[in-house]
């Protein structure tokens, strides 16, 4: 695995007259934590979709976990994991059932599963509840547990689309732990978020207006380029002016 | 009459699930309240319950001087509600969506346009657009204008802001404080923390109790603490060191940095940095700062477990 995780050159995606991404052109390196934010409607959902082999760009290049975003897209979904607040868990399975479910779509052996029950409900502090439906549990549990489900097949990148949205102050911030213990394994953390502070957890952000990445650096260059207290400032001032936006 | 609701002992379980555990309190006239946090507080409970939506199992709660089951018809006339959930009609258009609540109240479009005009102006280049093919900041809006349409004393916002941008967040609490100005009453929820500074008052709610009800900034204030915000390069293990502090009241990352509260009343911050130090993080910056709204209801929601 190169020390390049995911690599954009001009991407592109185009639908009818309106371009929803611009050429965007961006490298996340291996183990970063790199925060992908932007106004709704500003490309966010399209250029992820494009990462994440399930839609294909118009023109431009891509490459992510190695692996051409043109040609080999399948190969890409093997190495990737993807979480988001609307859609994670089955709330009518168990947890058990989830991580067999989960465990089984990304060809995990019955054997290797066996294992897998307890690391994954040790890191989220879940032990004794193997047999209790999802639903039941809290949002915080089932975030953290959707996250830690994503890991199984040890991916290298791991989307996560708003995962902490309506979470409460410390689960939110248990769950930005889990996040740099996955980068401190080297797993690359791919964010959207709308908590403008968590952005300042990230190594570093980037800011989507209308198709274009109009800033990308650390959060404490960001707010010096900026002159600015906080990447909230930030992103006011550049999203303010956007048309795509609401 | 000052108090335009009124709760006291209010209480409704599901099953075995307390989702509000006997809450109190009132929001005067012409306030704009805020009912703050996570989900699973029980914010929507309590609104279904002020709506006349839901019945209680405990407790009274008096809306406009009527109580919220005994006068549950003339509560709702008068009321403007926003749901949670986008509830408008996905496949009339904007216009209609307006026309049809208009006509739902009794009233029309022409009639209540000063007062809904702010914010329907905003949509009016997009009027004859379905309500289901609008963003997320425009649906609210819209959302909000229904809401608004027969001029009620009390508007109750359940959670107008969720999943919303930055950008069209602030627009709307604008919007909100236009309304305040015209004299309605607003109560409205939020999972997000810092919009508790929008409001006139906020209630902290966590597990179906209200943690506190003040101002906010004397929510922000009422930490009980000292506080530090503690800057490293090695943020991940500056917070499990700190973990391991004897002298440890609390540590939560916040954004570039760490807010650490120490048990000692008058800690020498150069002790912290020579713990630090002794433990492998060289580069560590101490300071005291203001506490926030977050850290008041992180340090509510720990007393509270601890209790349990």
């Amino acid at each position: 695995m190169p020390d390049v995780a995911i690599q954009t050159r001009d991407l592109t995606k185009k639908f009818g007259d309106f371009t929803a991404v611009n050429h965007i052109s961006f490298d996340v390196k291996r183990g970063e934590i790199f925060g992908f934010l932007g106004a709704n409607g500003a490309g966010k959902t399209t250029a992820i979709k494009m990462l994440t082999g399930l839609l294909s760009p118009t023109s431009g290049e891509g490459s992510v976990a190695g692996h051409d975003i043109h040609s080999e897209s399948e190969a890409i979904k093997k190495k990737i994991g993807y979480m988001s607040q609307r859609f994670s868990l089955y709330d009518d399975l168990t947890v058990k059932e989830n991580i067999r479910f989960y465990g089984g779509v990304y060809g995990l052996s019955r054997v290797s599963l066996r294992d897998k029950y307890d690391e994954v409900l040790e890191k989220v502090d879940l032990i004794g509840a193997l047999d209790s439906r999802v639903g039941s549990l809290p949002l915080g549990w089932k975030q953290k547990l959707a996250f830690s489900i994503s890991l199984l097949h040890e991916p290298k990148i791991v989307f996560l689309d708003e995962p902490t949205g309506g979470v409460d102050p410390i689960t939110r911030r248990q769950f930005w732990e889990m996040i740099y213990k996955a980068s401190e394994d080297g797993v690359t953390v791919f964010v959207t978020t709308h908590y403008m502070d968590e952005a300042e957890y990230c190594d570093r952000v980037s800011i989507m207006v209308d198709g274009n990445i109009e800033a990308l650096d650390s959060p404490a260059e960001l707010k010096k380029s900026f002159s600015a207290d906080t990447i909230e400032e930030v992103f006011i001032e550049l999203a303010r002016g956007a048309e795509n936006g609401d | 009459m000052n108090n335009i609701i009124e709760i006291s002992g209010i209480g409704k379980s599901y099953e075995d699930v307390r989702a509000l555990q006997e809450i109190s309190f009132d929001v005067e006239k012409g306030e704009l309240f805020g009912l703050i946090g996570p989900d699973g507080a029980g914010k929507t409970t309590l609104f279904r319950i002020l709506t006349t939506l839901l019945v209680p199992d405990t407790g009274e709660a008096r809306v406009l001087g009527m109580d919220v089951v005994d006068d549950y018809r003339d509560i709702r006339p008068i009321l403007g509600y926003m749901p949670g959930r986008f509830s408008l009609y996905q496949d009339l258009s904007v216009e209609e969506n307006v026309r049809f609540f208009a006509s739902v109240f009794g009233t029309t479009l022409e009639q209540n346009y000063d007062l809904v005009k702010p914010i329907y102006r905003q949509l009016e280049p997009f009027k004859n657009r379905l309500a289901g093919a609008l963003s997320g900041g425009m649906k609210q809006k819209l959302a909000l204008s229904c809401a608004l349409i027969h001029k009620p004393e009390l508007l109750i916002l359940d959670e107008p802001t969720t999943g919303v941008d930055a950008v069209s967040r602030k627009e709307f609490w604008e919007m909100l404080h236009l309304l305040k100005h015209q004299g309605i009453t607003i109560i409205a929820s939020t999972p997000y923390m810092d919009e508790a500074n929008q409001c006139d008052r906020v209630a902290l709610m966590q597990n179906g109790k209200i943690l506190k009800i003040s101002t906010p900034d004397e929510v922000a204030k009422s930490f009980s603490s000292i506080l530090y915000g503690i800057k490293s390069k090695h943020r991940f293990r500056l917070i499990q060191v700190l973990r391991e502090y004897e002298y440890l009241k609390s540590v939560h990352p916040f954004g570039e940095s760490v807010h650490y509260a120490d048990k000692r009343e008058n800690p020498d911050t150069n002790q912290i940095l020579s713990y630090l130090k002794s433990r492998g993080i060289e580069d560590a910056k101490i300071q005291k700062i203001e506490s926030n709204i977050e850290d008041t209801f992180m340090e509510l929601m720990e007393r509270e477990e601890n209790h349990a």
